[in-house]
């Protein structure tokens, strides 16, 4: 069973989470052009790396941001979406 | 040793290799350089040589022929799709996939079987009565039936499976079928190389040269090729080949893994899918029980497996099928599938000149091999997309004009 670091829980098994995709700054829907807004929409970086991404710890209701290597699937850390560590980011 | 061996052995002209030539370099310019010889890399070539006369084609691979997804996928071919253009696309591959043996010379195993997909509650019974009215419209064999004739058909199912999903019904599809893929890019393959086009395996692309009129080259770990035309057919690799023309594309990779059983005497005529317990399986002409389930849950650019999967799936067939709990399980595998956000392919022209698209083929990619090929190549040797494929151009999701193909893979979205 493979286990991820919840910032909260610590160590669980990966089948708790929900992977919810990568960290995307969103364009603001009221300024962009129709492109620019199905860009955000419907493209991703679908190409491999080390990528942010959010993740869902179902049990205990915690959103939070792991950094991974989407070739290894080695994460290599997490973090609560609002912390100090989030700020320096 | 017989002496004919002997004289081979010693000979300095071997005859060519059964299946390909391998040619010793690349030249400096092809018509066309299609990335990826996989069923669907191959099949274009085929029929660029075949219908369209365009036979001074590279195919690149930077692994082996049918290596990838070709190779890893649970050889299904049905048409029992849900949207017009999706019926439409997959019964033309049904159509040509029947005549694929007689016209390669090569036994493909393509063994008409049936397909039911188990409907195990009320709102599936519906679902499967809406896809078998839009297949009927549109002339595929397809119909609605009901638990009794699931279990006459399946005698060996345990139609309450396990007690806790029991069977009301099945969308059966009459011309559902299976073949041996590898077998298909080999034939697709063949043919291509009698006719002229060339196969570069070990060849992986590190970029492809554009300017303000589009494709001018590709650059490989054996030197540079001129061409103007790139047919992309990479399945999971799709995002990496995409970049290198700066092309933005909604694709995303989650593996889909699969395992096969050790054989067993034929006791499973039928494909059987089911989606509520996220299994398919089939029983291959070796006996082997071929099963698949939905997709990885995350994104990963790996063909790793997991004991997860395997023990998921194991639960669920034993659902099904209890009678298996002493079968074992002799391989597993992973593929990297490249999802679409509306779960139909994107294929064609883009808006960089020269490069085309056959992508986004997620879980539903190797049914699709023959019809795939001869479109893309139609769409190349004309530079106009194919009349069938009008709906999976990438441009639709700038339009906001998704295809919607509920019905793509039967289990897992």
């Amino acid at each position: 069973m493979k286990l991820m670091p919840c910032p909260v829980n610590g160590l669980r098994p990966v089948s708790e989470f929900f992977y919810w995709g990568e960290v995307r700054p969103m364009p603001d829907p009221d300024r962009c052009d129709d492109a620019a807004w199905a860009d955000y929409v419907f493209n991703r970086n679908g190409a491999p790396g080390i990528k942010k991404e959010w993740w869902y710890h179902t049990p205990s209701g915690t959103w939070f941001i792991a950094e991974r290597d989407t070739i290894r699937d080695e994460v290599l850390r997490t973090w609560l979406h609002a912390s100090p560590e989030a700020e320096q980011q | 040793m017989p002496w004919r061996l002997l004289r081979f052995a010693l000979s300095r002209t071997h005859p060519e290799p059964r299946m390909f030539t391998r040619p010793a370099r690349l030249k400096p310019a092809y018509d066309v350089v299609i990335i990826g010889a996989g069923g669907h890399g191959l099949a274009a070539a085929y029929y660029l040589a075949r219908d369209h006369g365009i036979t001074n084609v590279a195919v690149l691979e930077k692994g082996y022929i049918g290596g990838g997804n070709t190779g890893r996928n649970t050889t299904i071919i049905r048409s029992n799709y849900l949207t017009v253009e999706g019926v439409a696309f997959f019964d033309e591959s049904v159509r040509l996939w029947q005549d694929l043996s007689t016209e390669f010379d090569l036994n493909l195993f393509y063994s008409t079987r049936g397909h039911f997909t188990l409907a195990h509650t009320d709102s599936a019974m519906r679902t499967m009565r809406w896809r078998a009215e839009v297949n009927k419209h549109l002339g595929v064999d397809s119909e609605l039936v009901d638990a009794q004739s699931v279990a006459t058909a399946i005698p060996m199912m345990d139609m309450s499976c396990a007690g806790h999903a029991p069977v009301l019904g099945a969308l059966y599809h009459a011309p559902g079928a299976i073949a041996r893929h590898d077998a298909v890019a080999w034939g697709y393959g063949r043919g291509a190389d009698q006719r002229g086009a060339e196969i570069h395996q070990q060849t992986e692309v590190t970029g492809i040269e554009i300017n303000d009129s589009g494709v001018v080259g590709v650059n490989t770990t054996r030197g540079r090729i001129a061409t103007r035309k790139v047919l992309c057919a990479v399945a999971g690799s799709t995002p990496r080949v995409a970049e290198m023309v700066g092309l933005r594309t909604p694709i995303y990779i989650h593996p889909l893994q699969a395992m096969v059983s050790e054989p067993v005497k034929p006791w499973l005529d039928p494909i059987i899918v089911s989606g509520s317990l996220h299994v398919y399986v089939s029983q291959s002409a070796r006996g082997e029980l071929v099963m698949g389930a939905s997709l990885d849950p995350y994104e990963l650019h790996s063909t790793r497996s997991t004991l997860d999967f395997a023990e998921g799936l194991a639960a669920h067939m034993l659902d099904m099928f209890p009678f298996l709990s002493d079968v074992k399980v002799v391989r597993q595998w992973a593929g990297m599938a490249d999802m679409t956000p509306d779960f139909a392919p994107i294929m064609g022209k883009t808006p960089v000149e020269g490069f085309y698209l056959d992508a986004g083929w997620g879980t539903w990619g190797f049914k699709a091999t023959p019809v795939s090929g001869k479109t893309m190549a139609h769409t190349v040797a004309h530079d106009a997309n194919h009349a069938l494929i009008e709906g999976f151009n990438l441009s639709r999701f700038g339009r906001y004009q998704l295809t919607g193909e509920k019905g793509a893979a039967s289990v897992g979205h």
